[in-house]
């Protein structure tokens, strides 16, 4: 668990004791109950659960989106508040482009609306990963001409091209086919080889969250409740104890009590 | 023989073993563009303005052939003898002077409710209480006709410009106001996150997230809007419409037809309708392409 952990560097985000709460037309819902991790500088890291484990709510609660009621979230050693340009968000919509804007004014409005870059900077930067996501050919394309993945890829370059301390994904893959999915994973990798970005990665899929995070955080559902947090290198390693596989061992974690099949309304 | 469709021999069933293969594809540089050019009648076809002037034209056409049946040019002039009283109008230059007066002053009324609309759905994005009041005025206001509140603007206002004008920005207000706040309610709460994401907030919100993202709903507000300021003026003008001084169409409609110069009257109306069909077609039309459609936002 996270408290045995003493590591050398102060943590880039430490959430800890974080209980969410959200009130939907007749009920108040526990998302998420005193849940507390670190993420250091490039940690490749994801939020893995069943859905109901209110992982895509506390990363919107990273994000500023909305407040616990219990506990606290410093980035960098300051309190989260409201919703900043230094945790840049990457949906599963693909209606997070703005439609009316070109893949290269996409990038520039983020840019040129955080006011960190402007004219001829903010261009350059913005074809700059523009490029690192190979859609160079399409910068002067508009969003409903592209495919899904290239749609995501955008979306990417924008929040990359953003530099912020935490990139904030939230299931950014699951709304593609399995073919294009498994290609964004690759690049999403050789993208962070390439330029270390730290990433609080979201997914419901173990085999995604095995290959793309460096660290696994497993979350319980009905309220969401840290089961623990594992390490990963990306190929599926065997335990030096038990000699298992780290997918064999979230999926018994995940799976070891029955989970009750509850509908359960997501916070919109 | 074994049938091959009872269920035993069915069970017993094996597909053929075939021998798998490989094949080279051919590189796409080398297939070409594969596409065939239309033909002039299909190219014809496809240009919607042209499919529109024919069916202007076979409008006309019935019109014309109606009129010569019936031979009364006091209920129904043919559309040739309308188009002669049209270029009559145009070349005394009575009613190219009227349309400017009609234009000007609705021009006015326009640009007025579109800054009340304006004004109104900011407040009602802004705050709860802002929202109420827009929505209880609209349900309030929408549905009262403004040629119903014609009579209470003389008495406000006096004989004027400033009644019209009253009367322009209530027809104009509440139609742009209702679809613009529909529109920006509409917008998807990615959409909105994103833009808090980069650090928007009040009217830097609004201006480059909720006004494009709600763009075809406002478009579709302003042409209600446009429409509803053309009925209502030309209806205005009818009944008052002397009392600037100058007259606008509505007028030029009335005053001919108590001069029984029907043939008048209906290039009246033809004026209405072609001025109609201008801002339709070459206005709102070009700025749907521009935006809306350039965008994927509507097809």
């Amino acid at each position: 668990m996270t408290a045995c952990a003493s590591p050398r560097l102060a943590p880039l985000l430490q959430v800890q004791g974080v209980t969410l709460q959200y009130k939907t037309e007749k009920h108040l819902v526990t998302a998420t109950y005193r849940v507390s991790f670190d993420v250091y500088g490039a940690d490749r890291f994801v939020l893995l659960g069943p859905s109901g484990c209110g992982k895509s709510t506390l990363l919107k609660a990273v994000g500023g989106y909305m407040a616990p009621t219990e506990g606290s979230m410093h980035l960098k050693g300051l309190p989260i508040r409201a919703p900043g340009p230094d945790r840049v968000f990457v949906f599963q919509e693909f209606d997070q482009l703005l439609p009316w804007k070109t893949v290269k004014q996409n990038v520039m409005f983020a840019l040129t609306s955080s006011r960190k870059m402007h004219g001829k900077a903010a261009e350059a930067q913005a074809m700059r990963y523009i490029e690192k996501v190979n859609l160079a050919k399409f910068a002067n394309s508009y969003p409903h001409t592209l495919s899904g993945g290239m749609k995501q890829r955008v979306a990417i370059a924008r929040a990359l091209a953003m530099e912020p301390d935490v990139l904030l994904m939230d299931e950014p893959f699951a709304a593609l086919d399995a073919l294009t999915r498994r290609k964004m994973q690759d690049e999403l990798l050789a993208l962070w080889d390439d330029t270390r970005f730290t990433v609080l990665f979201v997914t419901h899929s173990i085999p995604e969250a095995v290959l793309v995070g460096n660290r696994v955080l497993l979350l319980s559902p009905h309220p969401g409740q840290v089961k623990g947090e594992l390490n990963s290198d990306g190929g599926d390693p065997a335990d030096l104890a038990s000699g298992r596989k780290l997918s064999d061992r979230i999926h018994e974690m995940l799976f070891a009590d029955r989970i009750e099949e509850q509908e359960v309304v997501r916070h919109g | 023989m074994a049938d091959p469709h009872t269920s035993a021999a069915r069970l017993a069933a094996v597909p053929p073993l075939r021998p798998e293969y490989l094949c080279d594809i051919v590189a796409s540089s080398d297939i070409g563009v594969m596409q065939k050019p239309l033909t002039v009648a299909q190219r014809l076809v496809n240009q919607a303005w042209l499919r529109k002037a024919f069916i202007l034209v076979m409008l006309a056409a019935a019109w014309e052939a109606y009129a010569r049946w019936l031979d009364n040019p006091l209920l129904m002039p043919t559309f040739t003898a309308t188009l002669e009283a049209f270029q009559e109008g145009i070349v005394i230059g009575e009613i190219l002077q009227k349309v400017t007066n009609s234009v000007v002053l609705l021009l006015k009324g326009y640009a007025v409710g579109l800054a009340l609309a304006m004004l109104f759905t900011a407040l009602a994005m802004m705050s709860r209480i802002g929202t109420d009041l827009l929505e209880t005025l609209t349900s309030a206001f929408n549905p009262l006709p403004a040629i119903a509140l014609l009579p209470l603007a003389l008495i406000w206002f006096g004989l004027g410009d400033l009644s019209i004008i009253f009367v322009l920005v209530h027809s104009v207000l509440w139609a742009v106001a209702l679809n613009t706040h529909s529109g920006f309610r509409s917008v998807s709460s990615t959409l909105r996150m994103v833009g808090r994401n980069y650090g928007l907030n009040g009217p830097r919100f609004i201006a480059k997230i909720l006004i494009p993202a709600a763009f075809p709903s406002i478009l579709t507000g302003l042409k209600i809007g446009w429409a509803f300021a053309w009925r209502t003026l030309i209806a205005a003008e009818l009944v008052f419409g002397v009392s600037s001084g100058k007259g606008g169409l509505g007028w030029y409609i009335y005053e001919n037809k108590n001069m029984l110069d029907i043939p008048a009257v209906f290039a009246g109306l033809l004026t209405v309708i072609l001025i109609g069909l201008t801002v339709e077609n070459l206005i709102f039309r070009n700025i749907e392409t521009a935006t809306v459609r350039r965008w994927g936002m509507q097809s």
